[in-house]
């Protein structure tokens, strides 16, 4: 049986009393060991979940419960190891002066020794593949290396929950895909529940579920294929739709009937190819 | 590009200079620069000199890195020499020149100062070419605890340090970018009157503090979001340990004081 | 503008320990209003290329060619300003580089770098305001009040006020959401066609460069890689590949399709609906239409 692990009740929260709400009423809930992905445009409020599941901000209407604790100002540091963060920007979350002394920053914050220090560094730099680079300073690692070490860090205080927010918006194509492999093999490995905060639908492919954001309030939440298939609605709301899922569609326009909305290239090709071998 | 960045002046090595806890060294250095003044004759020098000399050749740091670190002081240590040279009126006279008298007094203070100068500024050198910034700050740290029992904030300090450290190279690859920026529309930073000079900074200066106040922001909330509450209760990864190779060094270095002490000139 | 490169080398801190060769004897030619492509992974020369463009750099050899300028290390132009007027860059997060108090004042910093009257200044503005899709009631503004979306656009407008002949664009969609992306690539090969532009875009998207680019070159370690127009070019997967470059989406699902049917469609730049209408013939056969 899986349990909830963060739920969000009417939530509802805005910067300051004359500003716009940012999230309206929004409730939702994630379990222990899923992979829940989070898109919208900019601006559509997606960031600022992130930021309230771990005690940066507080909601003035609703409530907000990480493993069974009510966020408040008193529990935010416990369930701050609970959650673990990785940001958009490489640079100003690097904290130490080499990657070592940054993947144990936040231990040193929680007072762990300094033996278990060494073992979880090392541990966690060989999960996300940056074991060579122990002493090596940030201005000499790439965006995407930056972010691997970012992972670690977070990592190392073994929360049960991941987030990205938008952890590969600011990286290069080969740096995203660095990420993203990283990250799919750290939840087969680790039991994690993961949250990614993107909006490239190609990113959310992998996830178990997705929960699309516009304006503030959940537009929609469902599996990857389903809402791949609200290719118009998605568009109007600021989201792009994977090549795969157009390709789809014109093929449907082209009198080919696909069986259901493909999620990749293969799964497209394997289709078309048992249509082929009936006729 | 970056890879050629090195903050400070520090030139990696593994020598034993390397090696010693960065608090030995700076204790060693203290107590260096205050027997400096106790030398006063030629053997008390020699002990000096040749300690100093030592710890360069072990530092095995390359003697042209070393002298580029004494390039702006060269001037002070000449002049210094001079200096003495005219003032002092004290022994024979040696040597006439023009309406100059020359005394073998002014000529000994001034080798003696301009050596004292030149082995102050050898042994400081030293330790920030076979130190990093950032255990230097560690050093710093650890050496200022004793001023937490009157509320002095020694591990904000340090970390205020050590975060600015951090950031040196993030902010020049940014000056950079941004200075290119503003060329591209027009900004000449290199020629004109001082006056239009002085303004093509400001579209430097602005978008820099725009951007170091925004890295400042969301460094804090990254901080925040990975447990830091200030220092109390922290562990370290960071160790200084003192070991058999800095007792070592204490001992020879106590022996230096000893021998300088039993062959200056009292009284 | 026609832009030529001669065999240009260009070396950070040359004669020095840390000597790095950014580029190495490239040379090549870009037409007088054509849009090309440069794409290349992080650390292929990109940014040193660019720099190249507006006499940010100077090649240590070889010779650079800009319109009428020439671009040497014997033969360097003592003052810049005109090229640059001329050549228009558009940096990765252009925001960043804001800092008047207002819109307005930000957008006419460049036109009037380059002396430019205030009334010329005042008509150009008005018309970039526009082009760059802002509304006029956002010049009184400060920039830094601005969404990152809108602060982007007002960095493009500046930067379009002063009329270049040549516009060059280091990966102008970085960091903005699918819409945001789409509307400033749209807005700059809207401008492109209708000013006679010569467009320069530094790219990592093949999708991007697929779409607007009449010319491609990839760079590698700082020499020309690959060259062409883009349908031949973006087909060469194993070339791509080995400078970890991947061919764009619809390219490699026509490989993959080709893999698995062992009939090939080739790519000719054809719309989606073509290529469905292509694998429909192939999967189902004739015989139903």
């Amino acid at each position: 049986m899986s349990n909830k692990l963060i739920e969000f009740k009417n939530v509802s929260f805005r910067y300051g009393e004359d500003e716009p709400w940012v999230l309206k009423n929004v409730s939702f809930a994630i379990e222990d060991d899923e992979w829940v992905a989070i898109i919208g445009h900019n601006g559509s409020g997606k960031s600022t979940i992130a930021k309230l599941i771990n005690g940066l901000l507080f909601p003035q209407q609703g409530e907000i419960i990480i493993a069974g604790k009510k966020v408040t100002e008193d529990t935010v540091w416990d369930i701050r190891k609970e959650v673990g963060m990785v940001f958009q920007n490489p640079d100003n979350q690097f904290v130490g002066a080499t990657v070592q002394d940054d993947v144990a920053f936040g231990m040193e914050n929680r007072g762990v020794s300094r033996e278990v220090m060494i073992e979880r560094i090392n541990q966690t730099l060989k999960a996300v593949g940056m074991q060579d680079y122990r002493l090596t300073e940030p201005h000499r690692l790439s965006g995407g290396q930056k972010q691997r070490v970012a992972i670690a860090s977070v990592l190392a205080i073994s929360p049960s929950v991941l987030i990205l927010d938008e952890a590969t918006a600011m990286l290069d194509p080969s740096g995203r895909k660095e990420i993203m492999q990283t990250v799919s093999q750290l939840q087969d490995k680790q039991g994690l529940s993961l949250i990614t905060i993107t909006h490239d639908l190609q990113e959310v492919v992998q996830a178990d579920r997705v929960i699309v954001m516009n304006n503030g309030e959940i537009w929609d939440e469902a599996v990857p294929r389903a809402i791949f298939s609200k290719k118009g609605e998605l568009r109007k709301i600021g989201l792009d739709v994977p090549f795969v899922a157009i390709l789809a569609d014109a093929l449907k326009e082209a009198g080919i009937m696909i069986s259901q909305e493909p999620l990749n290239h293969e799964e497209l090709l394997e289709d078309l190819w048992t249509l082929h071998s009936k006729t | 590009m970056n890879n050629s960045l090195i903050i400070g002046q520090y030139v990696p090595g593994d020598s034993l200079v390397h090696r010693l806890d960065p608090r030995t060294k700076i204790t060693i250095i203290f107590f260096y620069v205050f027997i400096v003044f106790f030398a006063n004759n030629l053997p008390s020098y020699g002990i000096l000199i040749l300690f100093a000399l030592s710890s360069m050749l072990t530092s095995r740091v390359p003697i042209r890195f070393i002298m580029k670190g004494l390039t702006p002081v060269w001037f002070l240590i000449i002049f210094t020499f001079i200096l003495h040279l005219f003032v002092t009126k004290e022994g024979n006279v040696i040597f006439n020149f023009w309406i100059f008298e020359f005394y073998s007094g002014g000529v000994i203070q001034g080798i003696a100062i301009s050596t004292r100068f030149f082995l102050l500024i050898l042994v400081t050198s030293l330790l920030t070419l076979t130190t990093t910034p950032i255990e230097i700050t560690d050093a710093i740290e650890d050496m200022l605890r004793p001023l937490n029992k009157i509320k002095f904030p020694v591990h904000e300090l340090a970390l205020m340090m050590s975060i600015s450290l951090r950031f040196i190279p993030t902010l020049m690859q940014e000056t950079e970018k941004i200075s290119r920026a503003q060329a591209s529309r027009g900004v000449d930073f290199r020629t004109g009157p001082v006056k239009e000079r002085i303004k093509a900074v400001v579209p430097l200066l602005v978008p820099l503090f725009v951007s170091a106040f925004k890295r400042a922001e969301e460094l804090a909330m990254a901080m925040e979001a990975r447990g830091y509450q200030g220092g109390e209760g922290r562990s370290k990864l960071r160790e200084l340990k003192i070991e058999k190779i800095d007792i070592f060094v204490y001992f020879i270095f106590v022996l230096v004081i000893m021998i300088l002490f039993a062959t200056r000139t009292y009284g | 503008m026609d832009i030529t490169f001669e065999n240009v080398t260009y070396i950070y801190q040359h004669n020095t320990p840390f000597e790095h060769k950014a580029l190495e004897n490239l040379s090549f030619h870009i037409e007088s209003g054509s849009f090309v492509a440069v794409v290349g992974h992080t650390g292929s020369g990109k940014s040193t290329l660019i720099s190249h463009l507006n006499g940010l750099s100077i090649p240590t050899k070889g010779k650079v060619r800009i319109g009428d300028y020439s671009l040497s290390k014997e033969h360097k132009p003592g003052d810049m300003k005109e090229l640059r007027s001329r050549v228009g860059v558009v940096f990765q997060y252009p925001e960043h580089q804001l800092f008047e108090e207002t819109v307005e004042k930000d957008i006419a910093f460049g036109p009037e770098n380059f002396g430019v009257s205030e009334r010329e200044i005042k008509k150009r503005i008005q018309e970039v305001i526009p082009a760059v899709g802002l509304p006029e009631s956002m010049l009184e503004r400060s920039p830094f009040d601005l969404s990152g979306g809108q602060m982007r656009r007002v960095a493009i407008a500046g930067v379009l006020a002063v009329k270049p002949d040549v516009l060059v664009l280091d990966e102008p969609t970085a960091g903005l959401d699918p819409r945001g992306q789409k509307e400033i690539m749209d807005m700059f090969y809207r401008l492109h066609k209708e000013q006679g532009l010569t467009t320069i875009l530094v790219t990592h998207s093949m999708e991007d460069a697929l779409k607007y680019a009449d010319h491609v070159m990839i760079l590698n370690k700082g020499t020309k890689y690959l060259e062409g127009k883009p349908e031949d070019v973006f087909i060469q997967k194993e070339a791509l590949n080995q400078v970890q470059l991947d061919v764009p989406e619809i390219v490699q699902f026509l490989i993959s399709f080709e893999q698995k049917f062992k009939t090939a469609i080739p790519y000719q730049k054809q719309s989606v609906e073509e290529i469905a209408r292509q694998v429909q013939r192939v999967v189902i056969g004739d015989e139903l239409l």
